[in-house]
């Protein structure tokens, strides 16, 4: 039984892109293009979750996923509460489920939920009550199934089919949910080919089963990709030895305009955000014509007012029934 | 009281016994087998036509949880769960609180099994002070105390340490059981290295840290001439190697959970906890490889590595939530699958419960030998039941195998003579449920 779709075959909970449709992906699209136009009215708001609680829920800190989720929910007119679980209740040893408990008992309708494990949101999902709705703002390695939406928005807006893409996913593909939510979401669109680019010492075992070519040579992985993703490179990996430097990290994977230049002419440029300059991307792409990174940005708020208003309406049509 | 077992399949593999026949037991003793004494009179006569009859079952490893988390399960709840399974022997690792490194804390538990009365167990010393792989612990005197092996729960990362440990060991004739894992190959993952993991993004255990650290143990016990013992096998790669060691004539022995006989990495699939376990459930050609190897008798034993836990232990995020299964309750049925499925013979089967593990052990136990307490189960092969959870008699209800069908089952269970778990002859009095 597939826990993201209830009885009707629609959108209950939004926790991993594996095991959805291509025509969900497909529907989140098109009712995030509805919603792209709305931050440029006058009025920013729409009525749809008028009277709706959402909870974001946040064990690990974020600053810009958190940010667009509240504002895709109160443009959606929905009452919204932060909570930021990584300095309060779970260090006095409150565990997940007695923290979702408590919560749930004041009426919460939706639960946005990010936790440094994976499976976490599924695991609230199983457990919520069943007119609850649970969003996975990051789990993990395992999935960040919003994320990789707003990049196949963003992608589609400047190539508008996915069939003909080429794309190359750069970075610390090891630990990243950003890279799996998007291999798989690539893949159920029918991109041509996903390739990931790492050294070995950053990409996970069996890749192969999750339909990548790999390779550890960015000039080899960029020759003819349509769109480039970088990925956020974390410190700490300096520190677990997988890397030696961030020197020697963007000498070997850091793209600059010279080793974009054998990507296809029109390739963009993307990441997921916060970039560190000078490690993943230099200032010039990074701010240059063909980067769309702050076009993801904006993209996040219409996509996550998609995924809520789609989950909200399963709610909707359940309580009818 | 004198009792007397006739017209039994007596499956004895330590006498190499696989034959009809009859056993006789005065003062809790099997007093002859075949023929009765001279002027026996038995108080009792069991008619055991079609039913199997077996020395008691050896666990290698289960977890009664007491002393220290009692509010998971205690020694009396656990042992009357084995009691049920045809399990008379249980060896309790070391790692309860306290820490199995005194030998007062081994006659306590050793005391507490013989005072619930339904199985008896053997505490498994620890090998270090307090476990904590740096200062030896009182070996001879922990001996003393009843303890059979002593045990590392953790990897010791200091080989220096681990080879005086076997040496130390090695003189007082104890065996080392080992964690065949490397420490930090391990210690952040939660699930087989592989396609499923990299799929779910779970932190993943390679196989590298299982070959890396039976490959050093085995070098050490080649060189220190140390009886050591791996405690949970779970790569088709080690029982290779385990099997090489053994026919170089190194002293080495290994065992494999019942849970990886039967479940992969895609039992993790779902994220769902009860498969959370240590070490990790692998691919469906390292299971067969753990099968072979209990086939050919590379590994010498199967143990329940029975781990119960109170329901909140396991209601967290897969990675977040506490390792183990209840899985006492399924050492017997699901070894007898195997001989259905066809892994290996039915004395064999048995042989891996009882003459293996003693065998690990150093014990003279788990054989239906003259002279020896009338530690022994009869099983009806062919009976057909259902496993429920809610019919468990363990306090941990995280066990797998909800709803399966199973053949084969205890009937009665005797302890040094005594009925501790009867469902066979309701005339036969004792310690009953």
């Amino acid at each position: 039984m597939n826990l993201q779709i209830d009885k009707s075959g629609r959108l209950k909970h939004f926790l991993s892109i594996d095991g959805l449709s291509e025509q969900i992906l497909t529907d989140i699209l098109n009712t995030g293009e509805s919603f792209a136009s709305v931050p440029e009215q006058s009025v920013k708001k729409v009525p749809l979750l008028r009277g709706k609680t959402i909870v974001n829920l946040f064990f690990e800190a974020s600053t810009r996923t958190r940010t667009t989720f509240e504002l895709a929910a109160k443009r959606l007119s929905a009452d919204v509460l932060n909570i930021n679980i990584s300095t309060s209740a779970a260090v006095k040893g409150e565990s997940l489920l007695d923290t979702l408990r408590n919560l749930e008992a004041m009426h919460v309708d939706m639960f946005v939920v990010r936790h440094c494990n994976s499976g976490a949101a599924h695991f609230v999902a199983r457990h919520v009550q069943p007119h609850v709705s649970v969003i996975n703002a990051g789990d993990g390695r395992h999935a960040h199934p919003t994320q990789a939406m707003l990049d196949m928005f963003t992608i589609r807006r400047h190539k508008p089919d996915f069939k003909k893409l080429r794309v190359a996913i750069v970075g610390d593909i090891l630990h990243s949910r950003v890279a799996r939510s998007q291999i798989m979401a690539l893949n159920l669109l029918g991109a041509a080919e996903v390739r990931v680019v790492a050294p070995l010492s950053l990409l996970p075992t069996r890749l192969d089963s999750l339909g990548v070519h790999a390779y550890t040579n960015l000039q080899e992985g960029l020759r003819n990709v349509d769109v480039v993703i970088m990925l956020r490179l974390q410190k700490e990996r300096m520190q677990n030895a997988l890397l030696p430097s961030e020197h020697e990290y963007f000498q070997q994977y850091g793209l600059t305009e010279q080793k974009l230049s054998v990507a296809h002419p029109d390739a963009i440029v993307m990441h997921p955000g916060p970039i560190n300059r000078g490690v993943e991307m230099d200032s010039r792409v990074a701010d240059g014509p063909r980067s769309v990174v702050l076009q993801q940005v904006s993209h996040g708020i219409a996509i996550r007012m998609a995924v809520m208003s789609m989950a909200m309406r399963s709610q909707a049509s359940e309580d009818e029934a | 009281m004198r009792l007397a077992i006739v017209n039994a399949h007596v499956i004895d593999p330590a006498n190499q016994t696989d034959d009809i026949g009859n056993l006789y037991i005065d003062a809790g003793r099997i007093v002859a087998l075949g023929r009765a004494p001279e002027g026996f009179q038995a108080d009792h006569e069991i008619d055991a036509n079609g039913l199997l009859l077996c020395p008691g079952l050896i666990d290698l490893s289960a977890r009664p949880r007491e002393p220290g988390l009692e509010h998971k399960a205690t020694i009396a709840s656990e042992t009357r769960a084995a009691a049920t399974q045809g399990i008379t022997t249980l060896c309790c690792p070391p790692d309860t609180h306290p820490i199995i490194d005194t030998p007062a804390v081994a006659r306590l538990i050793r005391q507490r099994a013989e005072l619930a009365g339904h199985a008896r167990i053997l505490p498994l010393g620890a090998l270090t002070q307090s476990l904590q792989n740096l200062q030896l612990s009182e070996m001879a005197a922990l001996k003393a105390a009843g303890c059979p092996a002593v045990q590392s729960t953790q990897p010791i990362t200091n080989t220096a340490i681990l080879r005086n440990a076997m040496l130390y060991a090695a003189t007082h004739d104890l065996t080392v059981f080992l964690p065949p894992y490397d420490h930090y190959l391990s210690h952040e993952g939660s699930a087989h290295e592989g396609a499923i993991a990299t799929r779910l993004g779970l932190p993943g255990i390679p196989e590298a840290a299982e070959t890396a650290a039976v490959a050093r143990d085995i070098a050490l016990a080649e060189q220190t001439g140390a009886r050591i013992h791996f405690a949970r096998l779970s790569t088709a790669h080690a029982v290779r190697m385990v099997a090489r060691a053994r026919f170089d004539g190194i002293r080495v022995s290994a065992d494999v959970a019942i849970a990886n006989l039967f479940f992969t990495d895609m039992d993790v699939e779902d994220y769902d906890a009860t498969y959370h376990v240590s070490p990790p459930l692998r691919t469906q050609n390292d299971r067969n490889g753990l099968r072979d190897g209990i086939a050919q008798g590379a590994i010498s034993a199967i143990c329940s590595d029975h781990q119960p836990h109170d329901d909140d232990a396991k209601l967290a995020p897969f990675s977040a939530t506490e390792i183990g299964m209840s899985s006492m309750e399924l050492l017997l049925p699901l070894t007898l699958r195997l001989v259905d499925e066809g892994v290996l013979s039915r004395s064999d089967a048995i042989a891996r419960l009882t003459s293996g593990p003693a065998a690990v052990l150093g014990q003279d136990i788990g054989n239906l030998s003259i002279g020896k307490l009338a530690d022994l189960c009869l099983i009806d092969p062919d009976e057909v039941w259902t496993f429920r959870r809610e019919h468990m008699l363990s306090s941990g209800n995280n066990a797998p195998c909800h709803d399966w069908e199973f053949r084969g089952r205890v009937k009665l269970t005797l302890l040094a003579g005594q009925p501790v778990y009867n469902t066979l002859e309701p005339a036969l009095t004792g310690n009953t449920l």
